[in-house]
C-alpha cells in the first residue's frame, strides 16, 4: 500500500483529535483580560446599610472572593449553599455584588420606578432573599444599573472573582461554583494565595 | 407535531379530504405562520435609546455593529436584544457623546471583555492563523488543483480505432444524425 493513500486517514485522525479537544471547550467561557490586573475600584451602597459606601479597598490585606448575584438569578440559588459553606466552614471572605436587582429581572418593569423607589425595592428584595437563603457575604453592595459589573467585564450572573491581598484579580469563575469547581479549580488557587490559614 | 398530525392519513393529502383533515391542515399552516411571526417579532431591532444627537447615534450604531455581544455570541451589540447588549450600547452612546473617539470606546470594551468583543481582531502573533488561514487554505487548494490538472494533461490520450475515427469525421461534417442521447 502506498503511503499516499494513508494521507486522508491521517487527516481524519487529526480532525478527530481536534474536535475531541474543541468540543470540550465551552465557547461561553470568555477569558477575562482583567486577570492579573487590579480589581476596579468602586464605592456602592451596602445592602445592610445603604448609607455606607463600600468597595474593594475595604478588603485589602487578605484574599477574598467577589461574587456577582441577584435574587432573580436561578443559578445563584444553585451555588448559594456552597458559598454558605465556604464562608462558614473555610472562613472565606466573600463580598456580594448585587447585579441589577430590579432592572435585570425580566418580570419587572423598572422604567415605572423612580430612582429612589428602585433603590428601596432593590434593598427590600435583596435583604429578603438573603434572609430566606442565608447570607454568606461579609457585605453585599447594590449595583442597580450594572455599571460596576461592566467594569469587571461581567456578562452573566453568577460570576466570581478571586482577588488577592494586594487587590489584584487572580481568577474569574464563570457560572455557579459547585463542590467540584471549588475543589479542583478555586481551592488550589485560594490556597496558593495564602487563604484558608485560620 | 407528529402527535397532532398523526392518525395514519397524511395531513398534506388534498384529494377527498375530510373536514377534519382540512382543519388539521389549516391548523398546521397557522402554526407555521405563527412561528414566522414570532421569529420576525424577535428580529426587531432594540428600541433606540433617546439620544439628542443623530450624528452620535449613527456613529454609535456603526461602532456597535463591529462589537460582539457576549451573551448571544453571534450577534453584534447593536443587533442583540440581550440586556447586556443594551447596556453596552448605552455605554458606547454615552462615551461618544462625551467626546471620546471610536478607538477609545473600543479600547474601553476590550479592557473589560477582551479582544473577544472585536469582530475584527488586530493582526498579531496569536491571530495570524485567523487572518492568514483562509488564504493559506485557498492557496493550498489552488496548488493541488494545478498539480492534478498538469498531470492529467501530460497523460497520453489513447489513439482512436479506425471505426471511431470514421465516426468522428462524420460528426465533424455534421452528417451523423443517429444515436444522440
Amino acid at each position: 500500500m502506498k503511503p499516499k493513500y494513508l494521507i486522508p486517514f491521517f487527516i481524519f485522525v487529526a480532525l478527530v483529535v481536534l474536535f475531541a479537544y474543541a468540543f470540550r471547550l465551552d465557547p461561553r467561557e470568555v477569558p477575562s483580560p482583567l486577570v492579573g490586573k487590579p480589581a476596579p475600584a468602586f464605592a456602592l451602597p451596602r445592602v445592610d446599610a445603604p448609607e455606607t459606601l463600600a468597595g474593594p479597598a475595604d478588603l485589602r490585606g487578605q484574599p477574598w472572593l467577589l461574587n456577582v448575584w441577584a435574587s432573580w438569578c436561578v443559578a445563584c440559588r444553585q451555588e448559594h449553599a456552597m458559598l454558605l459553606r465556604l464562608a462558614r466552614e473555610a472562613g472565606v471572605p466573600i463580598v456580594g455584588l448585587n447585579y441589577k436587582e430590579i432592572r435585570g429581572d425580566a418580570e419587572l418593569d423598572a422604567s415605572r420606578l423612580s430612582p429612589p423607589e428602585e433603590r428601596e425595592a432593590a434593598l427590600l428584595r435583596a435583604r429578603a432573599w438573603l434572609a430566606q437563603h442565608g447570607d454568606p457575604y461579609r457585605f453585599s453592595v447594590l449595583d442597580l444599573d450594572g455599571r460596576v459589573a461592566i467594569d469587571y467585564g461581567v456578562y452573566g450572573v453568577p460570576e466570581t472573582f478571586l482577588i488577592d491581598a494586594e487587590g489584584v484579580i487572580r481568577y474569574k469563575h464563570i457560572g455557579p461554583i459547585d463542590e467540584r469547581a471549588w475543589r479542583e479549580v478555586l481551592q488550589p488557587k485560594w490556597a496558593a494565595l495564602g487563604g484558608g490559614k485560620r | 407535531m407528529s402527535r397532532t398530525l398523526g392518525r395514519g392519513a397524511s395531513p398534506w393529502r388534498t384529494a377527498g379530504e375530510s373536514l377534519w383533515g382540512r382543519m388539521r391542515r389549516g391548523f398546521a399552516w397557522f402554526l407555521l405562520a405563527a412561528c414566522f411571526a414570532a421569529a420576525w417579532a424577535a428580529d426587531e431591532p432594540p428600541a433606540a435609546q433617546p439620544v439628542g444627537d443623530p450624528a452620535i447615534e449613527a456613529r454609535a450604531l456603526k461602532l456597535g455593529h463591529e462589537l460582539r455581544c457576549l451573551v448571544c455570541q453571534n450577534q453584534s451589540i447593536a443587533e442583540s436584544n440581550a440586556e447586556l447588549a443594551h447596556d453596552l450600547m448605552n455605554q458606547v452612546r454615552e462615551q461618544l457623546a462625551a467626546g471620546k473617539s471610536e478607538e477609545e470606546v473600543r479600547a474601553y470594551l476590550v479592557a473589560r471583555y477582551g479582544e473577544f468583543v472585536l469582530y475584527q481582531p488586530p493582526l498579531k502573533a496569536s491571530t495570524v492563523a485567523l487572518w492568514a488561514g483562509p488564504f493559506a487554505l485557498a492557496l493550498a487548494g489552488v496548488l493541488a488543483l494545478w498539480r492534478v490538472l498538469r498531470r492529467r494533461s501530460r497523460e497520453e490520450m489513447p489513439a482512436l480505432s479506425p471505426d471511431e475515427a470514421a465516426r468522428a469525421q462524420a460528426l465533424l461534417r455534421g452528417k451523423d444524425e443517429g444515436e444522440r442521447s
